[in-house]
């Protein structure tokens, strides 16, 4: 300290204004732009939301009568329902379809190839169109031996209802896409897994299900997620089969008394609810699978 | 115990084993040793049928691996039957390859079933892991984890153990560690085929060495012979590179 000081002394600096090196202050670089931009963005802001406040085309007291009125409710009821089982149903076709295009077998891999071709290259809405008139093309549809006689048959028309016909749509759909976000997360897992686990002798489906997929699923969730929250706004499509979710019930509700933007703003905010609560359960899913990843 | 007779390899046009000729004697230890590239690995992963031959056989225990003979013509096995096969061969592998998403002790079981936990405590602690059991592959050392291995791979009380240079990514100083479980295995009389470049380790714990180049079984006896007196002009050559 003394040898500090005094070779300061020396260097002609006043000896008595520097603190001792231990108690050095460290003092942040400093950022005007920071706070111009932000003080510039939320500027804006305010104007968006006095705009959102004072703006009489908003119409709240409309919103609020209809946000948790007993026909949005049932139709979001319906949103879920669809979001849900398509889910499901898209990606237990995913977690079969993706295998089999990775698989050897040419059979299965073309056939697999060919089924996310072609769903992921016809639009949705016109998909949905398609099942709905599926009676045009079969008017019978029967279980029994291929080629062969017959056992159980089925009028088509009350086979596929409209909401039969959203799912088989939705779940399609979504399978192509799920097994495209599986095979991504298969191949994310080093193949130096799989041969740890054929050489301890663990059979073919248990490496899968227990090496594979779990180390897989690190990869599959971000996309997964956002395909779902793809998903329950892809239900909104369904309107055009008349089905009650919730797109097509503000549409009947404004039909009727003419308030466009407040009913549309219903669905909008129950969106963006239903898009938040899937985003925390991502956290907490994601959060399962890094066990073993985080130190 | 394994009997190796005519193994013949190639990928593609390369012939990686060319008619390798080899026994091991049950509870004894064989140290393979020869250049890269020159079908060590190769040479193990046939063992245990993680590559098929093309031409020989290999045999542990009597009993053909991969295939079934049926008068002149050998049939190769189901899938389920291969699998079965392999859990008699314990395999340790030089990059570890422990499941990451399941602790120490949740590998050493995964292919034993729960009911084996008092067993895989017991083998963790034979590898003086006893405190690491609940840890998983990222928070334990390089050492830690190759022990780990090799408990995973004792866990379905093989007839045999290969290990493929089961030191060669581990710092020098974990390495020690490692060879130390390995020489309490091959005094309890675990039968091992071990690939390494430790050649002081082949030489106090080896029963045979092996020398192989361009995947020819080049010369095989007693350390006391292969690593001290090398007959053949190949493997004077590997060793003193190898022993400097
Ligand atoms: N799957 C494969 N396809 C094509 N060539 C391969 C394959 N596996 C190994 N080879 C080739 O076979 C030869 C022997 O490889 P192998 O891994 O058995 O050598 P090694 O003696 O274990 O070498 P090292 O000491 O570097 O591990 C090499 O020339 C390698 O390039
Ligand atoms: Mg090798």
């Amino acid at each position: 300290m003394s040898l500090l000081s005094s070779a300061r002394a020396a260097t002609g600096r006043p000896s008595d204004e520097p603190p001792p090196p231990d108690d050095l202050v460290v003092v942040p670089a400093r950022h005007p732009w920071r706070w111009i931009a932000a003080a510039a963005v939320l500027v804006l802001v305010a104007q968006f939301l006095h705009g959102l406040i004072t703006n009489p085309g908003w119409d709240w007291g409309t919103f609020f009568g209809y946000f948790f009125e007993k026909s949005v409710m049932d139709a979001l009821l319906i949103t879920l329902q669809l979001t849900f089982a398509g889910a499901v149903l898209g990606f237990a076709g995913g977690i079969v379809l993706a295998p089999m295009r990775l698989s050897k077998n040419p059979v299965l891999k073309s056939v697999s190839w060919g089924f996310i071709w072609v769903f992921r290259s016809v639009p949705l809405l016109v998909q949905l169109l398609f099942w709905a008139n599926l009676g045009y093309l079969y008017d019978r549809l029967q279980i029994g031996v291929p080629f062969g006689p017959g056992f159980f048959s089925f009028e088509t028309s009350t086979l596929v209802s409209a909401f039969g016909a959203a799912l088989l749509g939705l779940a399609l759909h979504e399978a192509a896409y799920a097994a495209e976000i599986v095979r991504a997360g298969i191949l994310s897992v080093d193949s130096r897994q799989l041969e740890a686990a054929a050489a301890l002798g663990i059979p073919r489906l248990r490496q899968f299900r227990r090496i594979l997929l779990p180390q897989a699923m690190r990869a599959i969730l971000p996309n997964a997620a956002n395909e779902l929250v793809n998903l329950l706004k892809s239900t909104s499509v369904v309107y055009v089969l008349a089905i009650g979710e919730l797109f097509y019930q503000v549409q009947v509700i404004y039909g009727r008394n003419g308030r466009v933007v407040p009913l549309l703003l219903v669905a909008t905010v129950w969106y963006v609810i239903l898009t938040a609560a899937l985003s925390v359960l991502q956290h907490y899913v994601e959060r399962h699978y890094s066990r073993g990843y985080v130190r | 115990m394994i009997e190796l007779t005519g193994v013949t390899k190639s990928f593609g046009t390369l012939e990686v084993l060319h008619d390798v000729d080899l026994t091991v004697p049950a509870g004894s230890v064989t140290v393979i040793i020869g250049p890269s590239g020159s079908g060590k690995s190769t040479l193990l992963r046939c063992i245990n049928h993680l590559e098929k031959v093309d031409r020989g056989r290999v045999r542990v225990d009597g009993e053909l691996i991969g295939y079934r003979r049926v008068g002149n013509k050998l049939h190769e096995l189901s899938e389920r039957h291969i699998l079965k096969q392999r859990a008699n061969i314990g395999f340790v592998f030089q990059t570890f390859n422990l499941f990451p998403h399941m602790t120490a002790l949740q590998n050493v079981l995964e292919a034993v079933g729960k009911q084996a936990e008092p067993r895989g405590r017991e083998l963790l602690a034979r590898v003086g892991l006893a405190d690491k059991v609940d840890a998983y592959p990222r928070q334990l050392s390089g050492g830690q984890q190759q022990r780990v291995a090799i408990a995973r791979a004792l866990a379905l009380d093989p007839k045999l153990v290969l290990f493929d240079e089961p030191t060669s990514a581990l710092d020098p100083e974990l390495v020690g560690e490692v060879l130390d479980v390995m020489r309490d295995l091959a005094q309890a009389g675990t039968t091992m085929v071990v690939v390494t470049h430790e050649i002081g380790f082949a030489r106090e714990v080896a029963d045979t060495v092996v020398f192989l180049d361009e995947g020819r079984l080049v010369e095989q006896g007693p350390p006391s012979e292969v690593l001290d007196n090398p007959q053949h002009e190949r493997t004077r050559a590997f060793l003193s590179k190898v022993l400097v």
